[in-house]
């Protein structure tokens, strides 16, 4: 109950303390510089010119100490021993290359990013046009989009059910297992398959990502202008032809959205493999990778390499995002 | 022309058959998770949850009632009772011992030696009898193959929310969600306005410092947080937790409002400005009121992504049980409750409970959100 209350107590000093500092702020500037007097016009372009800083103000305090200075002290550590102080050079990194486990991450993550942006967002624009043509297609629309809500850590619950294994002479109580000895197959412990096991950890998020591609492409599908899709109906294209000739070209930009947001998901990608193999099997991925040097091996410099390795690989999708931003702005 | 119709018509049906099987690839994973929270722990041990609703067979490992409750009828020592200790099941077949535990169907008897006979009805009613009084304190092991009916508890989820701290955890949760949501939303509201309606010099390379900062990885801020929390004497702890979700959620939500804000209606800010009001009233009294689905999409996202982290609370909350949020304790049962699926499910589900509710109650602000912040 105490917790509740200190809570509780932080949201309304947290407000308050932000409402007083942007109505005070304003309110000092504006008895600083007053609107009135000899002075008045000079007053108000200082007034203008510094306001801006005084809303921002905040934001770019958390940004750069929570976001900005990170990158660079992550840089820095990894140039360093495990304690972060003794200058190694490049050593980590050098380590890094060599390290079977790494180079298995990276093989996986690889496999993920291939994997998982593909099939999203090919079940999600096959949900998309489906749904858009039948009258339950909104509920249908709901219950595909549902597990966006779910945790990486609900899910891995959801699934490891899912992929639950038994000896040959017990009856199984996970579904696929279920499935496959109902077709008179053996039983598989699936997530401990080296290799394939992969697979079945990335149908995890291709199932809770397809709803965000459905939701993104469905919006784009009925962005298509009419008149496109009546000139084909009229010369003759059938559905499949309109659907594959018509509107996918006319989404290209969206597909291109959706397909790298769900690749800078893919990269970061921990909780699923955290919970269901913690990287055993041959599973490993980087970001999980950098969890247990960080914080189980406590080798701040090992951990910090690896999320510099990260950072340059989310940095093209960063560079492109930024010149689309720009492009629009102007 | 006939032709084509029914060729229509054929369309129409995969596309329904089509779109039956997505619902019901997406849906059934979840569904076996709900119904097997609520079911009876042996049952959901011994078979499968689609067969939930069927009988399922299960070994028992009863005892006759002791010696002591043996009556005299006529020149016979008898006990009588039940193997069901709740009235329930139908006897398949049953035996006295663990080598042979099927050796008698039910209404069979079998003969013990020494003048002692037992039988087992289908209903589980038994009788032992014996031509001299019986003795010792226990009875008599009778091992039985019944059908047991389907059986549905909560108990299940009682037990989660008590003895393995869910209860907790989810008090927990809401402590770390809550200001983390709030907080960013106001400071990135001013932030958004200033980004969207002020003028001023190296206000493009602002937006795009937002834009390149959204895809930043988490990963990357972890390890200097924690030192920084660490040296400045915050360490870990709810406070810290709060200042890193708002750090980690402002991009987005700068980048959201500011998309939103510069959509609306400049006659109406201009007009007010023309007026006199100074950008402290317009962003006030004008643009937070009109921004309110922006606001309403960020704070959905914020909600469900804090709720449903994992990596940042290992890393920004300690391990007692006053900070460990859920996912981290479903994660902890994930290792020590492995096979114990009663446990598991019931804490899982009461995890995705509350961002499943407010995924179906906000539904149209998510969506709003998400084609706001790609579709561009």
């Amino acid at each position: 109950m105490g917790q509740i209350l200190y809570a509780a107590a932080t949201i309304v000093v947290g407000v308050f303390l932000c409402v007083a500092y942007f109505w005070g702020s304003n309110a000092l500037l504006d008895r600083a510089l007053p609107m009135k007097g000899p002075k008045a016009a000079a007053n108000v372009r200082k007034a203008n010119a510094i306001r801006p800083w005084l809303f921002l103000g905040p934001s770019m305090i958390v940004l750069g100490l929570y976001l900005v200075y990170p990158v660079f002290n992550s840089l820095w550590l990894s140039l360093h021993g495990s304690g972060g102080r003794d200058f190694v050079g490049l050593d980590n990194y050098v380590w890094l290359f060599g390290d079977a486990k790494f180079l298995e991450s990276v093989r996986n993550n690889l496999l993920w990013l291939v994997f998982v942006p593909a099939m999203a967002t090919f079940f999600g624009l096959v949900a998309a046009a489906l749904t858009d043509r039948i009258r339950w297609g909104n509920l249908a629309k709901s219950l595909i989009f549902m597990p966006m809500a779910i945790s990486f850590v609900g899910a891995a619950v959801i699934w490891k059910f899912v992929y639950d294994y038994r000896g040959a002479d017990q009856e199984q109580i996970g579904l696929l297992n279920a499935i496959v000895v109902g077709l008179g197959g053996d039983p598989v412990a699936w997530i401990t398959v080296p290799f394939w096991n992969n697979f079945f950890l990335m149908i995890i998020l291709v199932w809770i990502q397809t709803g965000f591609a459905m939701v993104i492409l469905s919006a784009a599908l009925r962005g298509i202008p009419e008149e496109t899709i009546e000139a084909a109906i009229l010369d003759g294209a059938s559905p499949l032809q309109i659907f594959w000739r018509i509107k996918i070209p006319q989404i290209w930009g969206t597909i291109a959205v959706v397909w790298t947001t769900i690749t800078i998901l893919v990269l970061k990608i921990f909780d699923i493999v955290f919970a269901m193999t913690n990287g055993q099997w041959g599973s490993q991925v980087l970001a999980n990778m950098m969890y247990d040097w960080s914080f189980r091996a406590g080798d701040f410099g090992r951990g910090s390499a690896i999320a510099v390795i990260l950072m340059l690989a989310v940095t093209p999708i960063m560079v492109w995002n930024i010149r689309n931003a720009r492009k629009e702005g102007n | 022309m006939e032709g084509h119709a029914g060729q229509k018509a054929a369309l129409t049906w995969a596309v329904h058959i089509a779109v039956v099987v997505l619902v019901v690839l997406w849906t059934v994973p979840t569904f076996g998770l709900l119904v097997s929270s609520f079911r009876d722990k042996d049952q959901l041990a011994a078979t499968g949850w689609w067969t939930s609703l069927a009988a399922s067979e299960q070994t028992i490992a009863a005892r006759t009632d002791s010696p002591e409750a043996q009556a005299r009828e006529g020149n016979l020592w008898v006990i009588r009772g039940n193997v069901f200790e709740r009235g329930e099941g139908r006897v398949a077949s049953w035996g006295t011992s663990s080598r042979a535990p099927a050796a008698f169907g039910p209404g069979e008897t079998a003969d013990l030696g020494d003048g002692e006979t037992l039988a087992v009805e289908e209903d589980g009613s038994y009788l032992l009898s014996a031509s001299a009084e019986m003795t010792g304190s226990r009875g008599q092991r009778i091992y039985v193959q019944s059908l047991v009916p389907p059986r549905f508890t909560t108990d299940n989820y009682a037990t989660v929310v008590g003895a393995e701290g869910i209860g907790r955890a989810f008090l927990n949760t809401f402590t770390v969600t809550i200001p983390a949501t709030v907080i960013p939303i106001l400071v990135a509201a001013f932030a958004a306005y200033a980004l969207a309606w002020m003028q001023f010099p190296g206000r493009a390379l602002l937006i795009a410092c937002v834009v390149g900062l959204l895809v930043v990885p988490l990963q990357l801020s972890l390890i200097p947080l924690l030192r920084f929390h660490n040296a400045i004497g915050l360490g870990k702890g709810y406070f810290g937790i709060w200042l890193a979700h708002t750090g980690f959620g402002l991009p987005l939500a700068i980048y959201l409002l500011r998309n939103y804000m510069v959509g609306l209606p400049k006659d109406i800010i201009e007009g007010a400005r023309v007026d006199g009001a100074t950008d402290f009233q317009i962003f006030r009294k004008i643009v937070l009121p009109l921004s309110f689905p922006a606001l309403a999409s960020f704070a959905i996202f914020q909600f469900l992504w804090t709720w449903n982290d994992l990596l940042v609370a290992k890393v920004f909350l300690g391990t007692s049980d006053s900070q460990l949020v859920m996912t981290g304790r479903i994660v902890e049962l994930l290792g020590s409750r492995g096979g114990n699926w009663e446990i598991l499910t019931a804490a899982a589900f009461l995890s995705i409970a509350v961002p499943l509710v407010v995924f179906f109650a906000m539904q149209k602000y998510l969506v709003r959100g998400l084609l706001a912040g790609s579709v561009k």
